[in-house]
């Protein structure tokens, strides 16, 4: 359970010192010192679910890109169109290798008539670096700010409560996948209607020497609604049971966007980007195997790597598995054929040996709560 | 620092076993369920099964990580907690009580002796693990 081989030290988001106080268990996640849980993850999860809970994502990149041709770098970069991105609004999207595979997937912040935000994994900020840059087209100047920003995630159906306290300015009015600008708590930040639990909330960036202010000013304002703070536990198992992939697990560069679900983040329409005539030639071939999401009918746990089987033969594999705890049982999602991937399919997964009965489900495993546009 | 009570054995593994005559009950310590985190489920062996010192007997899963459980003496199982299935919760709120696994009927009293002390277990999780 411990690892001890970390060849090189682990990152710091500048909350590291404030968690371990908190009583958080650390563990490493994608070269940073995380907190995976602080009481427990199916109380975290609950809190989250119930009322609101407090994250630290600083761990995650941030890059800016500016410039007479940062929509087209943009564009030839993404698979969503970024054209369509209004100053103020969020944008999914997917970074893709010109075989179709997944470089990372991201959320793309319009900041400024030529000015744009491009949030990627933590695990993927080095290689995604040197990808954007060493793809940039025309004059777009680019900068890495991951170091220099945090991010604090408020979600839960208390968040905009909370946040809209200790905010100088109106949140209520931020529709989902956009943000406006203001402090909060005194401390100068993109507020985002954005997140990764299915919850309703705001993500927080703040410059990295802010985040421990405004984490203790929003624990403190919050302390009424039962605000916790969450670890990556209950992170992982709220975006589980919302099906939102995860860069590593369920998607990476031996997956296209189509089979994984991500087909209304890919604009072949708007013209050329990396990856278009290879994504366009996979449409047009039919796609051959769908990331589903299913749940045990069987008391087990699926978990990533497991076999899915069908009628005897291997079939696919779980990518991601685990206990939701708001549907209450055992849920996971992972790669079928194509004619296996309708609701109600009949499945089993492998677990130390033994096949266990599941099916295909619709997803989300439990409603969505985010604001609606 | 985790709950250790003096009257029982423990392994390497953060197995407990409690010996009553040629019995031994037998679950995970306070110190186990801490570091699992929240049990979801366990997979224990049925009534009449054989177990084995210091093999795997049956799988804890918390909602992060599967773990392997380890007998802590060889024998037969007479006993399975029932209520696990259900609660295996019982795992995480009462590890050394409602939260217990199997009883063993020892084939081979002398497993005991391989066992380790309350304050050699102690010792053993003093570092608060990681």
């Amino acid at each position: 359970m411990t690892d001890t081989t970390a060849s090189t030290p682990l990152k710091r988001t500048p909350l590291r010192d404030v968690h371990v106080k908190a009583g958080a268990k650390m563990v490493p996640f994608g070269g940073w010192d995380m907190p995976v849980q602080y009481t427990g993850i199916i109380e975290e999860h609950r809190a989250v679910r119930r009322a609101v809970g407090l994250f630290d994502i600083s761990h995650m990149g941030e890059f800016e890109v500016r410039g007479p041709d940062a929509l087209a770098t943009v564009q030839r970069l993404c698979t969503n169109d970024a054209r369509t991105l209004e100053i103020g609004q969020v944008q999914y999207a997917a970074l893709c290798y010109p075989e179709g595979g997944i470089v990372d997937d991201l959320t793309v912040y319009r900041l400024a008539d030529d000015h744009y935000m491009l949030v990627v994994n933590a695990s993927n900020i080095d290689k995604d670096w040197a990808w954007v840059t060493s793809h940039s087209t025309g004059r777009a100047e680019w900068k890495n700010v991951s170091d220099e920003t945090a991010l604090l995630a408020v979600q839960g159906p208390k968040a905009e409560a909370l946040v809209a306290r200790l905010a100088d300015r109106d949140v209520t009015g931020i529709a989902y996948y956009h943000f406006g600008r203001g402090a909060v708590a005194g401390v100068p930040a993109i507020i985002s209607r954005t997140g990764y639990t299915g919850e309703d909330g705001f993500e927080l960036y703040v410059a990295a020497g802010g985040a421990e202010r405004l984490w203790a000013a929003l624990i403190e304002a919050g302390r009424a609604d039962g605000i916790q703070p969450i670890g990556l536990g209950a992170r992982d198992t709220l975006r589980l049971e919302m099906k939102y992939a995860l860069y590593g697990n369920d998607i990476d560069q031996t997956t296209n966007p189509l089979e994984a679900g991500l087909g209304w983040v890919v604009k072949p329409a708007k013209g050329e980007f990396i990856g278009r005539e290879a994504i366009e030639a996979l449409r047009a071939r039919g796609i051959v195997r769908k990331l589903v999401g299913f749940e045990m009918v069987e008391r087990a746990v699926p978990r990533h790597g497991y076999r899915l089987m069908s009628g005897g033969a291997p079939v696919g594999v779980v990518t991601s598995g685990s206990f939701g705890p708001s549907v209450e049982r055992s849920i996971g999602i992972g790669y079928v054929p194509s004619a296996l991937a309708g609701a109600g399919s009949e499945l089993a997964v492998e677990i130390r040996g033994t096949a266990h009965a599941a099916r295909v489900v619709k997803t989300p495993f439990y409603p969505s709560h985010t604001k609606k546009a | 620092m985790a709950n250790v009570p003096a009257e029982l054995k423990y392994t390497r593994e953060h197995e407990w076993a409690k010996v009553e005559g040629d019995r031994a009950r037998i679950g995970i310590t306070a110190f186990a369920q801490e570091q699992l985190g929240d049990v979801v489920f366990v997979e224990l062996p049925k009534v009449g099964a054989k177990v084995t010192a210091l093999k795997t007997f049956g799988v804890v899963e918390s909602v992060k990580a599967v773990s392997d459980l380890f007998a802590p003496v060889s024998g037969e199982v007479v006993e399975v907690n029932a209520e696990l299935p259900k609660k295996p919760e019982l795992v995480n709120t009462d590890p050394y009580g409602q939260g217990w696994m199997l009883v063993i009927k020892m084939s081979n009293a002398k497993d005991v002796d391989g066992l380790m002390s309350a304050a050699d277990y102690e010792k053993l999780t003093a570092g608060g693990g990681h």
